[in-house]
């Protein structure tokens, strides 16, 4: 007798596109607005089908006007809307950022929480395929550091729905980043992690929550997105070595799972943080001071991180390989931090 | 009956028609035969680079590109009018107008590729990096226009952007400002019909982008940008009238992109119908020119094949110069930072050097 366990693999963009259509067709307070989201679908692919099932109403394509399309859904917000946005690149955020700092990040405190925004603003984050400085950041931090804002950043097709089911029902704001590496679209390099088993009916997948993708007792590696995948990648190396690596998948900036991260080191008693974002006053800062606040002790070695160095993304594939953490350079720092 | 009516769309300024008749003589502009054939000898080589382009992106050997075919009469007349101490900043799509300004191409080729000596630009070449955060350069033109009005230099500053950029908040603040303190400041809006898939009717219930100049208080007017001297004629005006002092002004052109947005995975089929393309190409500015031209007896079969044949070589010759040029190095990202790099990218620099 044989069990056929049943996959349903979907791509990145087309398990996020498959929760929004979902929550639409759950709640009619749920529309979505922003640049080529329409019957082009977002040129990263998160509202694939969504236009042609829902309508131009539902599904608007914007005047290139950020500021007004994100204002717009903090007014839509407030009146009980569930409105998702795409700010089509994070690093489009400079010509929005006070909407999005100064009031969807301070409304519901300025309010005494009487308003709400329940919206959702996601974006296309990350490099890896040439697009240099401008359009291959994740600004994870400049996210993160604002109060008042949920940051996520799902790194596989099960997570981004479950996230953002989520996103949408949260009934504060919440930025939800996804890895256009990991949208699994058919005009960039094919990553076998941007696909994924993805159940058809829905679910959620909590915000906040570390996810420890791979056990082991040697050391714990911190990443997001493509870090992590590159982390199991490097862990999966390393046990050929005989070392045997966790990886956590952060999976959320904003609210951080501390404890997720506090057990492994506890156990592990080596920590590697690494991200795709520039190094300084960023991500691994928070996550290695949080660990030396309180597991400083339970260390053994002196806390490693990877980041970006203080530069712009280059557009030349071998510079950018370069700068940005990849497999090898895990690899190498792990074996540093288990010599130690 | 309603008071309020349905806006009726403006007259194009237009002096070709598609026909290439002069259908405005008032307005054609009074060039020369060198001049005009000039116009035709630069749209032809823009064409033809621009081909060359697109092939070359397909095989990987540049990098970012987007199309210019069906703009050339917009972006060759324009920039035609200016001189060469006027201050250009473009937007991505803008690369032959640099050219024209005397961007070298192979510089360009790399720029494309992204390599920082791209956007060296050589003394004397007035150019600024070619802008992708969509209205960035409308609110830095104006501060061009600033700079040479507080050093009481007569030079103007011009800057192009798209329709769908013309909704950027950047936009109006630009023009704005430009209009409080008269910058000597040409604004292009090449009005291409679409913004990647976003047709222009979804960017704004204006009759026309050129009337955005309004609010703005700063004349604007709307031309066929498939007519290379209406908007030759159009930019000549605007720009005596910044360099004499007398302000800012807005151009719109109505032209079409033949091809997709960018190299970069665009497939314009899912957003346009094959017809709406064929419409445009009727109006083909190349087209158009070629015909007065000839009929005037100012341009024929060998001009058109010793441009293009010159364009190839040129093009060939710009990419071998573009390849051989040294690769950009890691230290070198970071000493490009600062003009004096601070000591903690020294130390950084340390570790990328290891
Ligand atoms: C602030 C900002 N928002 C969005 C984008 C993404 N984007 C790049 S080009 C483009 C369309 C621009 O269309 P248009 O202004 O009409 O110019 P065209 O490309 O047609 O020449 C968009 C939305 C961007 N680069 N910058």
């Amino acid at each position: 007798m044989s069990t056929v366990v049943h996959r349903r693999l979907l791509t990145g963009n087309k398990a996020m596109a498959e929760a929004i259509a979902q929550e639409m067709e759950r709640d009619e307070n749920v529309f979505v607005m922003g640049e080529d989201v329409g019957a082009y679908g977002g040129i990263f692919g998160s509202a694939e089908g969504l236009h042609q099932r829902f309508g131009a109403e539902r599904v608007r394509d914007t005047p290139i006007s950020e500021t007004a399309f994100i204002g717009a859904a903090i007014g839509a917000a407030a009146e009980g809307m569930r409105p998702i946005v795409e700010l089509m690149f994070v690093d489009f955020f400079g010509v929005c950022m006070d909407q999005i700092y100064n009031h969807m990040a301070k409304i519901h405190y300025m309010s005494g929480g009487n308003v709400k925004l329940p919206m959702v603003l996601m974006t296309a984050v990350g490099g890896g395929y040439s697009d240099a400085a401008q359009h291959s950041q994740t600004l994870y931090a400049t996210f993160a550091h604002m109060p008042g804002l949920k940051v996520v950043a799902p790194a596989t097709p099960y997570d981004l729905k479950g996230m953002m089911v989520s996103a949408i029902r949260d009934d504060n704001p919440v930025i939800f980043m996804f890895h256009k590496t990991l949208q699994g679209l058919g005009w960039m390099d094919q990553l076998d992690y941007s696909v994924g088993h993805v159940p058809e009916e829905e679910y959620t997948v909590p915000l906040g929550k570390a996810n420890v993708v791979r056990e082991g007792k040697d050391v714990t590696i911190v990443g997001i997105q493509m870090t992590m995948h590159h982390a199991v990648e490097a862990a999966n190396q390393l046990a050929v070595e005989g070392i045997e690596a966790e990886v956590i998948d952060l999976r959320s900036l904003v609210p951080l799972d501390k404890e997720t991260i506090l057990n492994s080191v506890r156990k592990t008693h080596r920590l590697l943080v690494v991200d795709e974002d520039y190094r300084s006053y960023g991500m691994t800062a928070e996550i290695a001071a949080i660990v030396a606040e309180e597991a400083l002790y339970d260390l053994e070695a002196p806390i490693l991180r990877l980041a970006v160095p203080d530069v712009p993304i280059p557009y030349s594939r071998p510079l950018e390989q370069a700068i940005v953490p990849g497999v090898k350079e895990i690899r190498e720092a792990v074996e540093q931090l288990v010599r130690h | 009956m309603s008071a309020i009516a349905p806006a009726k769309p403006l007259p194009y300024l237009q002096v070709l028609d598609p026909k290439g008749v002069i259908v405005n003589p008032d307005l054609a502009p009074r060039l020369t035969d060198e001049a005009l054939r000039a116009l035709m000898y630069k749209m032809v080589f823009t064409r033809v680079w621009d081909q060359r382009a697109v092939k070359l992106t397909r095989q990987g050997r540049l990098g970012f590109y987007a199309p210019v075919a069906g703009q050339e009469a917009s972006m060759v007349g324009s920039e035609a009018a200016t001189a060469k101490d006027d201050f250009l900043l473009p937007s991505y799509r803008d690369v032959p107008q640099a050219v024209w300004h005397g961007w070298p191409l192979y510089q360009a080729f790399l720029y494309s590729r992204g390599h920082q000596h791209g956007g060296q630009f050589p003394e004397g070449v007035n150019v600024l990096i070619p802008q992708i955060i969509i209205g960035a350069q409308i609110v830095q033109a104006t501060g061009v226009g600033m700079a040479f009005k507080l050093k009481g230099e007569k030079r103007v500053a011009f800057t192009y952007i798209g329709d769908g950029g013309t909704s950027q908040g950047d936009f109006y603040e630009g023009i704005n400002f430009a209009g409080v303190y008269q910058t000597p400041t040409v604004f292009v809006v090449q009005n291409n019909q679409f913004a990647i898939s976003v047709p222009v009717k979804l960017q704004t219930a204006a009759e026309t982008l050129a009337k955005k100049s309004a609010a703005a208080g700063i004349p604007g007017i709307q031309v066929d940008g498939m007519d290379v001297l209406a908007v030759y004629a159009a930019m000549k005006q605007a720009v005596s009238r910044a360099r004499s002092g007398g302000g800012p002004s807005l151009i719109e052109t109505v032209t079409f992109r033949y091809g997709p947005h960018t190299m970069s995975g665009d497939d314009p089929t899912r957003y346009r119908s094959k017809e709406l393309e064929e419409e445009w190409r009727q109006k083909d500015p190349l087209v158009r020119f070629r015909n007065y031209l000839s009929q005037r007896g100012l341009w024929s079969d060998k001009d058109e094949e010793a441009v293009i044949e010159e364009a190839k070589t040129t093009v060939s010759e710009a990419l071998t110069k573009a390849d051989e040029y040294q690769s950009m190095t890691l230290p070198g990202l970071i000493d490009r930072m600062f003009d004096t790099l601070p000591h903690d990218l020294i130390a950084q620099r340390a570790e990328l050097t290891e």
